[in-house]
């Protein structure tokens, strides 16, 4: 069973002047367990309304959608969430923020807390469980907000431009540590990013989005080699995937 | 330590303390009557000759201080989660709060005395009234402050209501509610010494009023120096307060 399909999926929203802006779709989609799906798009094409309609944090205007088959209305614990800015909470520590989903869902305290050290080991955060966020950098920050989302083990996981806020080195740099984590952990993961080269880098698919209303225009599947490191990019299969997906992104943005 | 360093810090002091003898030596040579102004020293001589009755109005002062402005606390926060919760409360209670804040509070202090009679509640109820919407214009404002990414990371985990409101909303609003805290507790002290003044038979506003009317000066200042030290002791005890509450910077 797919952990997800979609058909027919739209979001209309109205705008501050009682507008309707058509934001998204239709949309069709169907991810199998275990992919890995990246989003790329030109921005404003509702690759984020699309990752908040799955997330079930905002309904759909019409459309079906069916998570593990059974209709998708609200947010479940099964799905982590990484959002672009990290959302840690400032007046937890860095093991109390990684701990808040085994707060509010009530899971047993002892396991969680083994999890949780074992999350923060994997991600190079073991000396700082007691520190609040204010003290770590961007990117240990993101990282702790990934040893949060796997918390509760979800099956699938949704990133929302995960490292946008980080500069560019930290930026490859994580992304180059999730994949890592991705072939360790292995589960069902969908990726929005505008950096074309961490979709592919991170993906087993890539869909590209159109302008507003965002649609699939495009479903490519990405054939490297995993475990993906620094060199996969010199690989000449990406570089053609790099070149098609910016050809598709770009390319009637110049003939306008 | 090096010059610098020690310069640092007694310099203030040392300007306090030139400006107190300048103060005791303009009043010295200028023969400035008692009853006009009194010298630093003969103010001193008068709190330590009333040192009694000063504890014992002070600590009046600061009792209906202190229960006044606690029971502002306890109806002004129920009212804020009212209003940044619900949309109808919001609508309802907002303008008619607003309306109640523009009223100059100190006009009404006379009224207050009338129906509440010679007893402590009045200036009770006037520190309420000045000390209510300080707090809950700054919770109200705290508890919207919360990012919203926070509210859809609570949604995501599923979380009812009620642990969104108590390990997302209050903390988040906490800063914002100790900022409420110490504006109203400024104004409490002032509310109850207005209320004093109205009507009353003890209390430091009462003593003011009294040695100013059969001009004791000396002990008149010694009075307002009391009041002051109050004012500034419960700030900090405020501000010790969020120190061991807030630990974080927002």
């Amino acid at each position: 069973m797919p952990v997800l399909s979609l058909k027919g999926v739209t979001k209309v929203f109205d705008d501050n002047r009682g507008q309707r802006v058509d934001a998204l779709g239709p949309i069709d989609l169907v991810i199998d367990n275990g992919s890995f799906v990246s989003v790329v798009g030109p921005s404003g094409c509702g690759k984020s309304t699309l990752l908040r309609l799955i997330a079930g944090l905002d309904p759909a205007t019409s459309g079906t959608m069916l998570r593990y088959g059974t209709p998708l209305e609200s947010p479940t614990y099964e799905v982590g969430i990484i959002f672009q800015d990290h959302v840690l909470f400032p007046w937890l520590t860095v093991l109390q923020n990684v701990l808040l989903p085994a707060d509010i869902l009530s899971l047993p305290k002892q396991a969680s807390e083994k999890r949780a050290q074992y999350l923060l080991e994997l991600t190079g955060l073991k000396d700082f469980v007691h520190h609040k966020p204010q003290m770590l950098s961007g990117g240990m920050k993101q990282r702790a907000a990934f040893c949060r989302a796997m918390l509760a083990n979800p099956r699938f996981l949704l990133l929302d431009e995960p490292f946008g806020a980080l500069d560019a080195l930290t930026r490859e740099e994580l992304s180059l540590e999730l994949s890592r984590l991705w072939d360790e952990l292995g589960r069902t993961a969908f990726l929005i990013t505008h950096d074309i080269e961490e979709a592919i880098l991170l993906g087993d698919r890539i869909l590209v989005m159109s302008h507003r209303p965002g649609r699939i225009v495009a479903d490519i599947p990405i054939k490297l080699p995993r475990p993906r490191t620094m060199r996969t990019s010199q690989d000449p299969v990406f570089q053609e995937i790099k070149q098609q997906v910016r050809q598709l992104i770009f390319g009637r943005q110049d003939v306008s | 330590m090096t010059f610098p360093a020690i310069a640092n810090r007694v310099v203030t002091p040392l300007v306090y303390i030139a400006a107190l003898v300048g103060w005791e030596v303009l009043v010295r040579t200028l023969k400035i009557p008692l009853w006009m102004l009194p010298a630093p020293t003969t103010i001193a001589a008068a709190a330590m000759q009333w040192a009694p009755e000063l504890l014992s109005h002070s600590i009046v002062t600061t009792r209906e201080t202190i229960l006044g402005f606690l029971l502002a606390l306890a109806l002004s926060l129920p009212l804020a989660c009212l209003i940044a919760f619900s949309a109808w409360g919001r609508k309802l209670l907002y303008p008619a709060i607003l309306a109640l804040q523009s009223v100059p509070k100190v006009a009404l202090a006379p009224l207050v005395t009338l129906w509440f009679g010679f007893t402590e509640w009045p200036k009770i109820v006037i520190v309420v009234l000045v000390c209510f919407f300080p707090v809950l214009v700054n919770v109200v404002a705290g508890f919207e402050s919360v990012p919203k990414s926070m509210l859809d990371l609570m949604r995501s985990l599923g979380a009812s209501q009620r642990a969104i409101l108590w390990r997302l909303r209050v903390p988040a609003a906490l800063p914002a509610f100790f900022t409420g805290c110490k504006v109203a507790i400024t104004f409490a002290v002032i509310g109850a010494v207005i209320g004093e003044f109205v009507a009353a038979q003890e209390g430091l506003g009462y003593l003011i009023l009294m040695s100013t009317s059969q001009s004791q000066t000396p002990l008149a200042f010694a009075a307002i120096i009391a009041l002051t030290i109050i004012s500034i002791l419960l700030f900090y005890a405020l501000e010790f307060l969020e120190r061991k509450a807030v630990t974080w910077t927002p």
